[in-house]
């Protein structure tokens, strides 16, 4: 079996589980289940949008949060002056991407290095979630809309059908559509790094200089996978002001960031599955540390339902132990243990060949 | 007569207050092949990087068929046909042979035929058999033949190879000298080198730098009979 | 007059307190090119030290100038011992590790001593300008500013240890063949920018309280004075320090203190795309 048929393999399985899991789960979870895992789809888009721009791309982004945050903000924000949700879905997509690209040129065409990107962004994130956090005064508005500073804004409209503003998507609906997105987005990412931008992508990941020297200008290459990047992290945050009808500045947090950070990394860079698995499993990780906390516990309940505490020892562990991520270490486990199964019937056979000479 | 191929003027690099490069004038015409020699230092590497817009010159022009050249970025330059194989295999270590290949060849053949054009490649520098295999696990040798491999799927008209013949045995040195050849049939070529068996195999026309400046410029035998040549380079390697 | 006065003391404050949260990671970043990203979370332990060591009837003055340095310190070097020293040059993932260490400090605090606010008075009163009164603390944080900066100074130009230093940090193989011991010298490099984290995040857990998510409101501002400020530990710090804190205390003057704190931000961003490598990268370059 060779690495391209267990890639399609792999896919189908993906797909075949995907679809039964879009269809089956509303007709037989409870509702606050369906409402649970709607936010790990969202989420798992999320994750998406870094692994693109990070495990593909090798652009190093702390500020994912950002574009996610943004999205959010421009949707709740679009939604109560216009009240269909078509445009506040398109401004919420197409605003992130467009401040992606602007950040992105500056920072490419500005040929900055890795390692201040990572600072660049992390500032940039900052400095939303300073300026966001301090409107809290009625003056702050866009529109109809109070921006509301450290309290968020509540009461965001939901989505509805295209065209028509009183057929609303409702929570079941939503649960379909976020899992649907993130399949699509899936496969949709998947075709796109199998394309010749793809895979040039991947290229100038490699080996920039040795790109650059074929001939590909990996400035203009690397801005738009991270304006691919944004765009997709400004329609899971669009998302997900809708799944809990309310944004807070929390959203722009360095400790969103990192937590973006983490499933990619524990998932594995350089994998699209990865990701998406590390984010689903870190969440219902932490959702479950969480819960688990009746009053009067002992203290190492409470310290294990301690998210940041929890989620920084996975971090440091990952880096030191486990740098590839899940997904890849498994996958190469797996491949040794195809070899030394192939040593084993080789060796086996070498003694009766040596008899039949 | 017509424009030359490539030509600098005037050309210099500074370092701080270091001259890795200076005012070296220097001209190739279409098909030539090249050779340069030079010991350790004397600018041969930085002269390549200005060339290919690693690096921008501090002072002087690069005209590349009369365009100028010189604050051009690497990428329009590839574009415009100057490819360059470095001294230490520059590939794409976490892909396999026929991507890297693959990676090349894409730029400038449509998708229908870059496929044959990379398995075409594949025999040429005879790795066929190894490609499916990561650039990173392969031996130093046939690196530097998937970097050459590299260079001419983007089918430039003029090839720089920065020591190709280093860190190869005896006969894969022959093999190298012999498709030089048979790329000087169609492209021009500059090629430094150290190997003086190499360079006799080849070269028709020598380039020597010191110390940033070019010390003179000669046909093969004249260059092997300069007192001066040998003085500041052959007598070392003669020792050696 | 008497504005301008407040005025001045308002900038050469702003600027003090960039360079004090800003100098330990400036000799962390500078000599091992390590991007500590729990830095913030050093200067909070600082903070958390100081209140617990004087809530144990230690002298507020011992507690903020002896006993937070020596505890961050320790801190420090146990951190070295423990992930730093398995990354070495690996640049983003010591960036990640350290992020990974910064939340479990945050999560730690936030167990120890809960999700509020603790704060230490200010000794030292106040006084008066003309019509306006300033507190006296904002002079002693300007004193001691300085007093670390010229200790760093010294200690860089004049002793034994700046040479092995200095000497690692322009070529760490170098050094290890005159017998330096480059494990030895990182272990103690890491722990002494610690240790003046830990004093910076003291001497300002007066003026900000201390709770477990400071660490946030610095370790932006930290890092971009260093990187503004380019490799240079001294002039670098002091540098980028300047600039910013002037453009800081201004505008905040001008607006209010987020804006003036976007107004930070925003330069240095401006700033690092304009010089890559820095303040000192471009203008002092073979500055301490």
């Amino acid at each position: 079996m060779n690495a391209r048929t267990l890639n399609f393999l792999g896919m189908g399985l993906v797909g075949v589980i995907g679809v039964a899991f879009l269809i089956l789960t509303p007709r037989f979870a409870e509702l606050d289940a369906v409402l649970e895992l709607t936010i790990y789809m969202i989420m798992a888009i999320l994750a998406l949008s870094l692994a693109l721009i990070w495990g593909y791309g090798g652009i190093l982004c702390f500020g994912q949060s950002a574009f996610f945050g943004l999205g959010a903000y421009t949707y709740a924000i679009a939604m109560f002056n216009i009240g269909e949700s078509t445009v506040p879905l398109l401004l919420a997509i197409a605003l992130p991407a467009a401040f992606a690209a602007l950040l992105g040129y500056f920072v490419f065409y500005g040929r900055i290095s890795d390692v201040y990107l990572g600072v660049i962004t992390l500032t940039v994130t900052l400095i939303l979630f300073n300026s966001v956090n301090s409107t809290a005064g009625p003056e702050f508005h866009i529109g109809v809309a109070r921006l509301g500073g450290f309290n968020g804004i509540p009461g965001i409209p939901p989505l509805n059908y295209p065209g028509n503003r009183t057929a609303v998507i409702d929570l079941e609906g939503m649960f379909y559509l976020s899992t649907a997105a993130l399949l699509a987005i899936y496969f949709g990412l998947r075709l796109l790094l199998a394309s010749r931008f793809g895979r040039i992508i991947v290229g100038i990941r490699e080996n920039e200089r040795r790109a650059e020297l074929l001939g590909y200008d990996p400035r203009a290459y690397k801005l738009a996978i991270f304006t691919i990047g944004g765009a997709l992290a400004g329609f899971a945050g669009c998302l997900f002001a809708n799944w809990g009808n309310f944004v807070s500045p929390t959203i722009f947090g360095l400790a969103q960031s990192a937590q973006i950070i983490i499933w990619v990394i524990v998932g594995g860079r350089g994998t699209l599955i990865g990701p998406i698995v590390g984010c689903i499993g870190i969440q219902w990780l932490t959702t479950a540390l969480g819960a688990n906390q009746p009053s009067g516990s002992d203290w190492w309940t409470r310290l294990l339902a301690n998210a940041p505490l929890v989620l920084g020892i996975i971090l440091v562990a990952f880096v030191l132990l486990v740098p590839k991520g899940l997904v890849p270490t498994l996958g190469d486990f797996g491949q040794w243990l195809l070899r030394a199964r192939t040593r084993r019937t080789t060796s086996a056979l070498e003694p009766k060949q040596a008899e039949e000479r | 007569m017509a424009a030359p191929l490539l030509q600098t003027r005037d050309l210099s690099m500074h370092f701080g207050g270091v001259k890795a490069v200076r005012n070296v004038n220097f001209t190739l015409a279409e098909g030539e092949l090249r050779c340069l020699i030079g010991p350790n230092g004397a600018g041969k590497s930085t002269f390549f990087k200005m060339l290919t817009g690693q690096l921008e010159p501090s002072q002087g022009q690069v005209l590349f068929r009369g365009h100028d050249i010189s604050h051009a970025h690497a990428h329009e330059i590839a574009r415009l046909g100057i490819g360059i194989k470095t001294q230490v295999p520059n590939v794409f270590d976490g892909l396999s042979v026929r991507e890297n290949i693959w990676l090349a060849a894409t730029r400038i053949h449509p998708s229908g035929r870059v496929n044959d054009v990379v398995d075409e490649m594949l025999e040429r520098i005879d790795l066929t058999g190894a490609a499916e295999r990561l650039v990173g696990q392969l031996a130093h040798g046939q690196r530097q033949w998937v970097e050459l491999g590299i260079v001419l799927s983007t089918d430039p008209e003029l090839i720089l190879l920065d020591e190709p013949a280093a860190g190869m045995t005896h006969e894969e040195v022959y093999k190298t000298a012999e498709l030089v050849r048979e790329i000087n049939r169609s492209k021009a070529l500059i090629v430094v080198e150290h190997d003086m068996q190499f360079i006799r195999m080849i070269a028709k026309q020598v380039t020597v730098f010191n110390q940033g400046s070019v010390l003179v410029e000669d046909a093969v035998e004249n260059i092997l009979r300069n007192p001066l040549v040998r003085d500041i380079y052959l007598g070392k390697q003669a020792v050696a | 007059m008497d504005l301008i006065a407040l005025l001045a003391i308002q900038v050469l404050y702003a600027i003090a307190s960039l360079a004090l949260i800003s100098v330990g990671l400036a000799i962390i970043f500078g000599m091992m090119r390590v991007i500590n990203l729990a830095h913030g979370e050093f200067l909070m332990l600082g903070g958390y030290a100081a209140i617990v060591a004087t809530s144990h009837g230690i002298s507020i003055w011992i507690a903020m100038l002896v006993v937070a340095p020596i505890v961050v310190g320790i801190i420090g070097v146990i951190v070295e011992m423990t992930i730093i020293r398995f990354l070495y040059g690996r640049m983003v993932d010591t960036m990640l590790a350290t992020w990974g260490l910064s939340l479990f400090l945050v999560g730690l605090t936030t167990a120890i001593f809960g999700n509020t606010t603790v704060g230490i008075s200010a000794p030292l009163g106040s006084f008066q300008i003309g019509a306006y009164r300033t507190s006296g603390y904002t002079l002693f944080v300007i004193g001691v500013a300085v007093v670390v900066l010229a200790g760093i100074f010294a200690v860089l130009r004049w002793t034994r240890l700046g040479l092995i230093a200095r000497g690692t940090m322009q070529n760490a193989n170098m050094a290890a063949a005159l017998g330096v011991n480059p494990p030895r010298v990182y272990a103690v490099t890491f722990g002494i920018g610690a240790a003046l984290s830990g004093l910076a995040g003291a001497v300002l857990a007066p003026v900000s309280g201390v709770f477990p998510t400071i660490g946030v409101a610095y370790v932006a501002k930290s890092f971009i004075t260093v990187i503004g400020g380019g490799a240079a530990i001294l002039s670098g710090t002091v540098s980028a320090s300047a600039l910013f804190g002037t453009i800081n205390q201004i505008a905040t003057f001008a607006t209010t203190p987020v804006f003036g704190e976007v107004a930070l931000l925003a330069t240095a961003i401006v700033l690092i795309r304009l010089l890559p490598q820095g303040i000192t990268g471009r203008f002092f370059r073979r500055g301490l």
